[in-house]
């Protein structure tokens, strides 16, 4: 009996070959997400632009239409009301400035949000929990979210300025452990996988909330990963094969790390197939971002971290100075006693 | 490299054993884990809000508010001082417009005294020799006093401490559950109220200052100068709670500072809900003296500057008790009540962020996360042993000392475990799962480029570990960066990341690679089915 291989040994699929395929499909969804996020917009969650979120269980599956028309005849505002994957499940959110509040605008034009509207929303929330309770009895009111514009600006431009600088910090690391051109690879990558997720939150409309930044973050983590263990082994081959040109060179080392992308995703994709299956619904949104961050990761670690390289020019020449002049990597290495 | 010295096998059981000690507790229902000895009882993950079910509102203090109380209060001191003063200093022109207290001596020769006396009244703040007030004289006749911006933080910040303990107190008078209130930045107060679903009440609670005073009625205003809202000297208008305005003495009687109890009750003539407090000795006393001076005069009983009431005086009151009658019903009354005896707010409240979660829709996502958290374990364990064989027991050994590690280290921290938490542990579970791979892989590759067996291992461990490192280096700097910024739910996630990432690289390195070493060994195989 021999182990699961999904990738035969000493595989060689010439992946570089297809990098300007590959360039061209991400400019279109680059484009297609910038003009989704553009046309579309993001729906975005009462965390970032402050409002009510109000989440209902009803005792059978309600009428969407008789709920929206009983809402919006109260006169709160634009009421955005979704059912959830279990149709006694209703979500309710009254964002302060409507359907169409966008916290970029909002905040970076005034610099501060709408102050002074608490009490108002407060006020609302109140009235909308009433309204139900009377109008639905048996209604459970499972759970209430209510953001000031003032507190909705704080969380969206720390939220921002936090993804900003998580990739900031993690390309400068790259330069400082591999080389300026990997750092800008890691960079474009980032900003590539960033853009797409944007897309992806608008073409879905599925709810931008605080927690989606956690999602960002995670798909970050997810795709610097790849981009990581490919680059690790680009520069081991640089090292090795000093004559070898840069797309072969390229080609062997996605080729040899290939095994270990498609086992780590295949162990990614089943559990978080299984967390959006069985999983508490609330985290659906993140669960789905994730599932296609991997996608889109590993597609990016291929075609946009490794060909950047070459449109970078790196040569095994890059790596010359660090082998007289032992690099952090070789010590974290040895640190493992090496004695029999 | 795969020789382990005995002290380090040792010190690699024992931090893992203590890791899965400590995450027991978490484990075990409430009832169970109470009958633990204390230190272990205390080592346990609490759960968010939004696991728990629970009420959470952020309260911002108003800032300008306790300025101009801060002005307000100099202002009183500055009279006071002055009239007190020998030889007596007459003030005119008295200003506290733009946050700045200006006045004049009326005579031009005390302007020296003046300034001394201004001097006197403000206070050193901290170590720096930076005072309170700025005292300083315009054109030699104004005296302008100026907060200082140390000054007026410093009175922020011991308004906001007050304002923390009374509304604990509001929220929570017996001091026995288990809430939060904290400070959160420079002006605001979080709080969390596990179990409670609907905040409204407690809205309610929080959102008055409960400012309590007895003023008495100035009977000599004008109705038509007090309707255009004109006051006479030494009196101030305040809206009537039935509607209208009223004239009212600007010395207070008594307050709500000088009470002792107060509780909900009923009034006895009408059988209406009504509050009844009972001063402490001092205001007993004075509440004595004012009403057995004004005998026939109506007083104003005012809440938070709204004049509840304003009866007359029949006869003195002398038992140091009263009741408040005004529209209440059993509940405000109740809420009243509650909020006199925790003692005024010393700024008023406003509600910024309010969210709540009900225990059924927590337990709901806790239960629907363990049964995806276990499945997708065992489809873990299955699709690593199918692919890797022995190594992938290990693997799957290391997965689950990794789960359990990252919950001991949790419980050792108290952290609190959130949705998106639950997330960072998948995150973490991912990356532990990759560093296995990794290395497994690496194996796989120096076997076949026909290296001995120990030999194999050894360099696949050596080889994958620097890409292992930096890998979860890049997550270490996203973990800081979104605990340092992150606001509640956000920083949760932050904290099950950074603390995945020590245990994974520990299991994944360290403890997988000993799990190996021990094999080979024992068992010295020529071969490996890898």
């Amino acid at each position: 009996m021999r182990p699961l291989k999904f990738v035969p040994d000493n595989t060689n699929i010439a992946f570089l070959s297809y990098r300007w395929w590959a360039l061209a499909l991400s400019v279109l969804l680059l484009t297609a997400s910038v003009a989704l996020v553009a046309i579309n917009g993001l729906n975005w969650g009462i965390d970032f632009v402050g409002g009510q979120s109000i989440r209902v269980t009803f005792q059978k599956p309600v009428n969407m239409g008789d709920l929206r028309s009983r809402l919006e005849g109260m006169d709160v505002g634009d009421v955005v009301i979704q059912q959830m994957t279990d149709p006694k499940v209703v979500s309710i959110r009254i964002p302060l400035d409507g359907e169409a509040a966008n916290p970029i605008g909002k905040c970076l034009g005034k610099g501060v949000g709408k102050e002074g509207a608490s009490d108002q929303s407060n006020r609302i929330a109140s009235k909308v929990r009433g309204e139900l309770i009377r109008a639905y009895p048996g209604v459970n009111i499972g759970a209430v979210n209510s953001v000031s514009g003032k507190v909705g600006c704080e969380l969206f431009s720390t939220g921002s300025i936090a993804l900003g600088l998580a990739m900031l910090g993690i390309s400068l690391f790259i330069w400082f452990r591999f080389e300026w051109q990997f750092g800008v690879g890691a960079l474009v990558t980032l900003f590539h996988d960033v853009v797409l997720t944007f897309g992806f939150f608008a073409l879905t409309r599925l709810n931008f909330d605080l927690n989606v930044i956690a999602a960002i973050l995670t798909i970050i983590g997810y795709s610097l990963n790849d981009t990581i263990v490919i680059y690790d082994r680009i520069r081991e081959n640089l090292r090795k094969y000093r004559k070898m040109e840069i797309e072969p060179l390229l080609n062997l080392s996605v080729n040899e790390t290939l095994s270990r992308t498609v086992t780590t995703s295949m162990s990614l994709i089943i559990t978080l197939a299984i967390l959006l299956l069985v999983g508490p619904d609330s985290i659906f949104g993140f669960t789905a971002s994730m599932l296609l961050g991997i996608v889109i990761g590993t597609f990016s670690s291929f075609y946009i971290s490794a060909p950047v390289l070459i449109w970078l020019s790196v040569t095994s020449d890059s790596f010359i100075q660090q082998e007289t002049n032992k690099s952090g990597a070789e010590r974290i290495g040895e640190s493992f006693p090496d004695k029999k | 490299m795969l020789d382990f010295p005995r002290w380090k096998v040792w010190l690699v059981i024992v931090a893992t054993v203590l890791g899965i000690i400590a995450a027991i507790p978490s484990m075990l229902p409430e009832a169970t884990r109470n009958q633990l000895p204390g230190w272990l009882k205390n080592t346990h993950i609490n759960l968010g809000l939004d696991l728990s079910g629970g009420s959470h509102l952020l309260l911002e203090a108003d800032t300008a508010d306790v300025r101009k109380q801060q002005i307000d209060r100099m202002e009183e001191t500055i009279r006071t001082e002055m009239r007190r003063a020998s030889p007596r200093v007459d003030i005119s022109d008295i200003s506290t417009a733009n946050g700045v207290l200006s006045f004049m001596p009326r005579n031009p020769a005390q302007l020296d005294q003046a300034v001394d006396i201004a001097r006197q009244q403000t206070n050193g703040i901290g170590i720096g020799g930076q005072r309170d007030w700025n005292v300083a004289v315009r054109d030699s006749t104004r005296i302008v006093m100026t907060p200082t911006e140390a000054g007026i933080n410093y009175e922020i910040d011991s308004a906001l401490e007050t304002a923390r303990n009374v509304v604990a107190k509001r929220i929570d008078p017996e001091g026995t559950k288990e809430i939060t209130v904290v400070r959160q930045g420079s002006d605001r107060i979080l709080v969390q109220v596990p179990g409670l679903q609907d905040p409204e009440g407690l809205k309610r609670i929080l959102g008055k200052t409960a400012k309590l005073e007895f003023k008495l009625v100035d009977l000599n205003a004008d109705p038509a100068e007090v309707a255009a809202g004109r006051a006479p000297a030494g009196s101030q208008i305040l809206p009537l709670q039935a509607g209208g305005k009223i004239a009212v003495k600007r010395r207070v009687m008594v307050s709500g500072d000088e009470l002792n109890d107060a509780r909900q009750d009923f009034d006895p003539q009408s059988g209406n809900p009504a509050v009844s407090i009972r001063f402490n000795n001092a205001g007993g006393r004075k509440f004595g003296r004012v009403t057995a001076e004004n005998v026939g005069k109506p007083f104003a009983i005012i809440l938070d500057n709204v004049v509840l009431s304003a009866p007359n005086i029949n006869e003195p009151i002398l038992g140091g008790s009263a009741q408040i009658s005004g529209n209440f019903t059993v509940e405000s009354g109740n809420e009243l009540a509650i909020s006199l005896r925790s003692g005024k707010l010393p700024v008023a409240l406003k509600v910024i962020e309010e969210s709540s979660v009900s225990a059924e829709l927590g337990q709901d996502s806790i239960q629907k996360g363990v049964l995806a958290g276990i499945l997708a374990t065992l489809a873990l364990i299955f699709y690593m042993i199918i692919t890797y064989f022995r190594f992938g027991v290990y693997t799957t050994i290391a997965l689950l000392v990794n789960g359990l590690l990252v919950l001991g280290l949790m419980a050792i921290f108290n952290a609190t475990l959130t949705l998106p938490g639950i997330a960072g542990f998948v995150l973490t579970i991912g990356a532990a799962v990759d560093a296995n791979v990794l290395i497994n892989e690496r194996i796989r590759e120096e076997l076949r480029r026909g290296r001995h067996t120990i030999q194999a291992v050894e360099f696949g461990f050596k080889e994958a570990s620097t890409a292992i490192f930096d890998a979860n280096f890049t997550n270490v700097i996203s973990a800081i960066i979104l605990f340092w910024f992150g606001s509640g739910p956000i920083k949760g996630f932050a904290v099950v990341l950074a603390l995945g990432i020590a245990t994974s690289v520990f299991t994944g390195v360290t403890f997988t690679r000993l799990l190996v070493s021990q094999y080979l060994q024992r068992n010295r195989p020529k071969t490996l089915n890898l």
